[in-house]
């Protein structure tokens, strides 16, 4: 792996986790998750003004969260599933992280196991 | 044993949560005496030359992991909190950059371990409170939720990387 891309990927990570971790948006992404809305569908479910709504949908856009598509006047917002892809496939990465060091509990707990059956069976001698 | 499930429940936490084929003893002697702990918490390249736990109330930790490599040090440190033997232990942590220049947030985390044991099952719920949204994402984004997790691969990436040294 190289590092350049590694240090590219945590910048944009932080970036889409900071992007997520607002309510509203979070809120924007999960209705986006079920069909794509144009700005004033979003203004009537949120109950929020337009500006409000489109900053919120700059931020979706700006890390990729979200594409926009322009048909006649509207520009309906959707989710980026690749992104999705994307997160759920470094989350997996965390698992890993976790996975590596939990394997070697799990293999030294086997043996603990292992040498307290053994001291069982001295004693019983 | 499936493999270990990471929960971000809410803005500033992170949970990761796996199973054991141990008794809660066990696994609880594993987290508290430090040539255990070694034992599952270093690897190659990293070996372990500080592992100090004063397991009581108000008592101080320290781990620092070394590696054999290029000599990179970091560690974390912090305060018991709470402990309840077998069951749960809650402790202060902060992150000692070492000699790495590795950022892991500005404030520490308080980490919550409990050991829930069923039919010689260890489940091992692991609660990581950051100070902030931000410490959070941060630490998430690196892949290093918690020092006793050390991402040692991905570390050692970042801190050699391919044909970087």
């Amino acid at each position: 792996m190289n590092i350049d891309s590694t240090l590219y990927q945590m910048e944009h990570l932080t970036q889409t986790f900071a992007a997520l971790a607002d309510p509203t948006r979070l809120g924007i992404v999960v209705h986006l998750a079920q069909r794509e809305a144009t700005v004033s569908e979003l203004v009537n479910q949120f109950d929020l003004t337009q500006p409000t709504i489109t900053s919120h949908l700059k931020v979706l856009e700006a890390v990729g969260l979200i594409t926009r598509t322009r048909i006649g006047q509207s520009r309906p917002a959707k989710l980026a599933l690749e992104r999705f892809n994307e997160i759920s496939e470094w989350i997996g990465q965390v698992q890993d992280i976790w996975e590596g060091n939990y394997k070697q509990l799990d293999a030294l707990l086997a043996e603990m196991k292992q040498s307290q059956k053994k001291v069982k069976r001295k004693r019983k001698k | 044993m499936n493999p270990a499930e990471v929960t971000t429940p809410s803005d500033t936490t992170v949970i990761v949560r796996r199973d054991f084929d141990a008794p809660a003893r066990l696994v609880w002697r594993a987290y508290t005496e430090p040539e255990l702990f070694t034992r599952w918490c270093s690897g190659p390249p990293w070996s372990m030359p500080v592992c100090k736990m004063d397991l009581r109330p108000g008592g101080k930790y320290r781990w620092r992991w070394r590696s054999k490599e290029n000599g990179a040090e970091f560690g974390f440190f912090g305060e018991f909190k709470e402990l309840e033997k077998y069951r749960k232990i809650v402790h202060t942590q902060a992150f000692d950059q070492g000699n790495t220049g590795f950022d892991m947030g500005k404030e520490g985390t308080l980490i919550t371990v409990t050991f829930d044991e069923k039919d010689n099952v260890t489940t091992v719920v692991t609660l990581i409170e950051y100070a902030s949204k931000e410490d959070r994402d941060e630490a998430l984004s690196t892949g290093m939720t918690d020092g006793m997790e050390m991402n040692y691969k991905q570390l050692t990436e970042v801190l050699i990387g391919e044909g970087n040294l």
